[in-house]
């Protein structure tokens, strides 16, 4: 039956074909040139390129910086959705903007500001290099870096997410004789591990592929610097082979985090990613 | 003495008992507290650092007048004044083609049953999800004159240069920020009343004026909203640009590629000032979503 509602056909097939040829060309043919360059010299060839030196350098970083910002920002964001969601305070507002910041600030900016900080001309820069201890161009300005860059997706997708299960079933346990631990743990925890798996993948996916910010604070002295750096030293040197050996890695992480995105989407257990502020 | 109980006022306990009850569930203090204290530590003090940058006074400028000159002579220089050009044009190019495309991507999704139609859909998030390097690096290598796969031909064909030109670094910014068109249109998409395009239709409006005077306004606050979160994450975008350009300065210079320059060049004031003119730049775009929200939802509370 046509209804008022729907379009003409030939405008149907229009916009239709309109998506195809976008998605197509944006988003599938760039994917698929990643894997085929990759794969171009064989299996061997792949296997050498990931195992070459500075690939495994890179993998190692960028997989420690990973291991300690995920869980430094899922602690936190689990903290600051605790925080937000079951209590009344002043300032609460200000609070969720400021967690919101490095969502629209440049990641060199995130980069620049521990630059300013730990760098030779920076605050801390003299009095760190009289007493020898090395924060920037090493793992503790690349950390620092990425968990700014990557500060706010936990709490981003919690807060929601809490906010609609409201405390009613934390206080009942609260008179049942819960103390504080065993109420997190018991009530709240299993409400919301879908919530934080997702924040954590997401931050993961994140943590892993920056590159603005980690440029900034990593310099590009070699074998200190993480995954993405280093796709850009290979493109450099002309290691084309080497860059999208790496690249189809990275390319499996975000396959990965898109799969489980989407899961925990199907189920409702997650809202989108993509929100507006 | 005797208390006077005042119908007027609630019966409320003393202070002391009141200020425990305000907060029933335990860990206030707790997690606020570490909240606060990794927010300072992570985001606030380096952002202070970034401020405090450009009013303190160095070795190369003494006093705090020759610091703040430095400041606005980097930041209104003509290479940043070329390069704020180059960011916030293309960025603006790029988030008004998003607009379009993320429009009919938008309604096509939410209107139309097409097969493949959900795999699309999950494709959206895809450059959300994928490192900017691996896209730059991808695109570069399609866009590219010599041995790209449609660059090549786009250059025997008709001569167009596409990689290492700023059509180059509108690619790149465009394949960034279409999910956020998508996605913020998509849920408003989801509510809108069919009945109301029927009612429309039976006012005797055709297609394209139900479009034009009942859809795209209704649409509008949220396509805008989309458009500016897709220009606000363009202008900061460095990742993807490093491959796709070849950053000469006066012509393909992105600001973020000028303040890792000056970083280099120990100018440090210099790399402060020009961050801080893309924070006040990144301030106004998110105020202007933030203002688009406000007036779009005081106008959904009085209608």
């Amino acid at each position: 039956m046509k209804r008022a509602s729907s379009d003409h056909w030939l405008a149907r097939y229009l916009l239709i074909g309109i998506v195809f040829a976008f998605v197509f060309f944006f988003l599938i043919f760039p994917v698929c040139v990643v894997v085929i360059e990759a794969l171009r010299g064989g299996l061997a060839l792949y296997w050498s390129a990931l195992t070459a030196p500075h690939s495994l350098s890179a993998i190692r970083l960028t997989l420690l910086v990973a291991v300690a910002v995920v869980p430094l920002n899922t602690a936190f964001g689990i903290c600051a959705a605790w925080a937000v969601t079951h209590f009344k305070f002043r300032g609460k507002a200000l609070l969720v903007s400021l967690i919101e910041i490095p969502l629209w600030v440049s990641p060199v900016i995130g980069g620049l500001i521990f630059a300013l900080l730990f760098g030779q001309q920076g605050f801390f820069g003299p009095w760190l290099d009289a007493h020898g201890i090395q924060i920037m161009f090493a793992y503790p300005a690349i950390v620092l870096a990425t968990a700014f860059v990557t500060f706010p997706f936990v709490a981003r997708g919690l807060i929601p997410l809490m906010q609609s299960q409201g405390s009613a079933e934390e206080e009942a346990a609260l008179t049942l004789g819960a103390n504080g631990w065993q109420l997190f743990w018991r009530v709240t925890f299993p409400k919301i591990k879908w919530g934080i798996l997702y924040g954590m993948i997401l931050c993961n996916a994140r943590a892993m592929g920056e590159f603005g910010a980690v440029s900034v604070v990593a310099g590009s002295v070699d074998d200190r610097i993480t995954m993405p750096l280093q796709i850009e030293q290979y493109f450099l040197n002309f290691g084309l082979r080497e860059a999208f050996a790496l690249a189809s890695l990275l390319l499996l992480l975000s396959a990965v985090t898109l799969a489980v995105k989407i899961a925990l989407e199907w189920r409702r257990l997650a809202p989108n990613i993509v929100r507006p502020h | 003495m005797h208390t006077v109980i005042d119908p007027s006022r609630p019966f409320l306990p003393p202070p002391s008992v009141r200020r425990r009850r305000k907060h029933i569930l335990p860990g206030f203090h707790l997690t606020l507290g570490c909240t606060i204290f990794y927010l300072t530590a992570i985001v606030l003090l380096p952002l202070g650092a970034l401020l405090a940058k450009t009013v303190t006074p160095t070795e190369d400028y003494p006093t705090v007048f020759k610091v703040v000159g430095h400041v606005f002579a980097v930041a209104a220089d003509e290479r940043a004044l070329d390069s704020y050009r180059l960011s916030f044009g293309l960025s603006f190019a790029a988030a008004l083609l998003n607009g379009i495309f993320g429009f009919i991507a938008a309604w096509a999704l939410i209107r139309y049953r097409f097969p493949g139609r959900k795999v699309i859909d999950a494709l959206v998030d895809l450059p959300f999800a994928m490192p900017t390097s691996v896209a730059g690096l991808a695109l570069t290598q399609v866009f590219s004159t010599n041995g790209g796969y449609i660059g090549q031909l786009l250059y025997e064909w008709f001569g167009w240069k596409i990689a290492y030109t700023p059509w180059g670094i509108l690619i790149a910014l465009t394949f960034i920020g279409f999910p956020f068109v998508v996605r913020t249109l998509q849920p408003v998409l989801t509510g809108l009343a069919v009945e109301v395009e029927e009612a429309a239709a039976c006012l005797g409006a055709n297609r394209w004026q139900t479009f034009r005077r009942v859809i795209f306004p209704a649409l509008s606050p949220a396509l805008l909203t989309g458009v500016m979160l897709a220009f606000g994450r363009g202008v900061g975008e460095y990742g993807s640009i490093v491959f796709i350009s070849s950053m000469i300065p006066y012509a393909t210079e992105i600001t973020p590629q000028l303040i890792i320059i000056k970083l280099e060049e120990f100018d440090y004031v210099g790399a402060a000032g020009l961050g801080l003119a893309m924070l006040v730049m990144s301030f106004a775009i998110v105020g202007t979503v933030n203002l688009v929200q406000h007036f779009t939802a005081k106008r959904r509370g009085v209608a």
